[in-house]
């Protein structure tokens, strides 16, 4: 089964290869950038700041808002006509549904935490790697969370199950896309939608395979977090090593 | 017998395994799951005797009846201001907890007027509510001086233990300065040494997450403190002709309050 190969010689669970990093919207209060493949999503996170118009106030808990974007140069074909329609409003209701669970939004009475995501080149799995980057800029904020949140799709493309969809994947006939978030120390699903026709004994397969991938998102996740903090101590060392590097070589001359 | 899954002092992100067994006891930061205990938030986790605790790197304000605070007055009624805590929280205040007599009918503004600062104090506070008063040492109107905004988290190392870390700031810069419980920072000195102190504020909030902080941030300071021109003695003389009138009854409240903070850094 892992045998077959896919565009790119990816094997059937294999990832596109990923990048994150944490902290890269200064004036935000927490943000991260991931990119799998050629998918870029930038989440900045804001708040807790006032809800308003004020009826949409709680004061049993805080609403979390996120706000999907694709900027108009994202795609690879036409112009992305930016801004909300009705596929952006779907995407902010299930990022919200997905990464809610993990937050702890009762200490936040009458207060919004927004997300901005934008995405700044697509190629298939935006919502997924929008969820990605929006829980590592909640993190990074400082928000209490029962756990991360790491999303991948699964499907089917040509028979086969496998993981992380491009868009000719997605898009093929007999293309099956299911979007999935979890909390991997959990094991809990936050996100689950199916767009194609599949078997249950294929979804199974499918649902078992996200599990695994989706551990591999958090390590990616965990290793950006981690690193933000503890190469911001290195400095200092680097630029000696650096430095004696040079002073050997000018030593040589 | 449980079993530890990090170290002391490591970074550790939401949801992150820390230790297992309930021979482990979960502090801030943490909470246990089952027999297992996670982290979260994403900080350093520090570690007493069993007691697993997750400093965070960067948090929200919460307010706590007590806490010393530095607001803005931002709305205003017949009786009562309204002063902006953070972003998304506002203290009552109201007439009887002002030092000021107000006679009846009086306009507010004539007091404190929008946009003032003042250093207010916490009587209690609620999920949606928050009481604050200006009566007690040290409370006031802020004149002068500058404000810079940190994250709360931060607020404990710029306090430092004992108020180490705010001490040698004040000694070194020959600034005044104020931290509110809430992030929000007073300073006041000439330019320059207000430069100093607020780069060394920007150091801290930076490398908040190291250990001997206090040595780095003082051996910072001294170093930019060579370049300061305009010295001690003429700044202290120009905040003294700037600000006659509040100086002279602060001057002598001075020691009390900074004793108040060295209490508070201990809390903390």
């Amino acid at each position: 089964m892992s045998k077959i190969k896919r565009a790119e010689g990816r094997a059937v669970d294999g990832l596109r290869p990923m990048e994150a990093k944490v902290g890269v919207v200064p004036s935000a209060d927490g943000s991260a950038m991931f990119k799998i493949g050629k998918t870029i999503a930038i989440a900045s996170v804001r708040g807790p700041r006032k809800l308003h118009p004020k009826f949409l106030q709680n004061p049993e808990q805080g609403r979390l808002r996120c706000f999907y974007n694709m900027v108009s140069f994202s795609g690879s074909g036409d112009r992305v006509r930016p801004g909300p329609n009705r596929r952006t409003k779907e995407i902010n209701l299930v990022m919200e549904s997905a990464l809610a669970p993990a937050l702890n939004l009762k200490q936040f009475p009458n207060c919004a935490i927004d997300v901005f995501i934008n995405l700044v080149q697509t190629d298939a799995g935006t919502r997924c790697a929008a969820i990605t980057a929006a829980a590592m800029a909640l993190a990074d904020a400082g928000f209490e969370m029962k756990d991360m949140v790491a999303a991948v799709a699964v499907g089917m493309s040509g028979g086969n199950v496998i993981a992380d969809l491009d868009y000719i994947e997605d898009s093929a006939e007999d293309g099956v896309d299911i979007p999935i978030a979890m909390m991997p120390n959990e094991g809990k699903i936050t996100l689950l939608q199916l767009d194609g026709k599949i078997a249950p004994k294929s979804l199974d397969e499918a649902l078992k395979l996200a599990k695994v991938v989706c551990k591999k998102i958090y390590d990616v996740q965990r290793k950006a977090l981690a690193d933000h903090y503890t190469i911001a101590d290195e400095p200092t060392k680097k630029v000696t090593k650096k430095a004696t590097k040079k002073a050997k070589k000018e030593a040589k001359k | 017998m449980g079993k530890l899954f990090v170290e002391e002092r490591q970074i550790v992100i939401p949801g992150d395994q820390l230790a297992t067994g309930m021979d482990y006891l979960p502090a801030g930061g943490a909470y246990r799951n089952g027999e297992d205990i996670r982290s979260s938030v994403l900080g350093v986790l520090t570690m007493n005797g069993r007691v697993l605790r997750v400093i965070p790197l960067k948090s929200q304000y919460r307010p706590r009846s007590g806490d010393m605070v530095i607001c803005k007055i931002a709305e205003m009624t017949n009786n009562v201001w309204f002063a902006q805590l953070t972003e998304s929280r506002d203290g009552v205040l109201t007439q009887r907890e002002v030092p000021e007599y107000i006679n009846d009918g009086d306009d507010l503004s004539h007091y404190y007027n929008y946009g003032d600062y003042v250093l207010a104090k916490i009587v209690t506070a609620t999920r949606t509510s928050i009481a604050l008063t200006l009566k007690g040492p040290g409370l006031r109107k802020l004149r002068g001086g500058r404000l810079v905004e940190v994250n709360p988290a931060r607020v404990p190392r710029i306090i430092g233990k004992q108020g180490s870390m705010i001490g040698t700031i004040k000694d070194k810069t020959g600034c005044r300065m104020i931290v509110g419980q809430n992030g929000v920072v007073w300073l006041q000195g000439s330019p320059q040494q207000e430069g100093v102190a607020m780069a060394a504020i920007d150091l801290i909030c930076e490398k908040g997450h190291l250990q001997g902080l206090t040595d780095i941030v003082g051996a910072f300071i001294d170093e930019r403190m060579k370049d300061v021109t305009d010295v001690e003695e003429v700044s202290h003389n120009d905040a003294g002709k700037m600000h006659a009138d509040e100086e002279q009854p602060t001057r002598t409240a001075r020691p009390q309050r900074s004793e108040g903070r060295s209490q508070r850094g201990r809390r903390e």
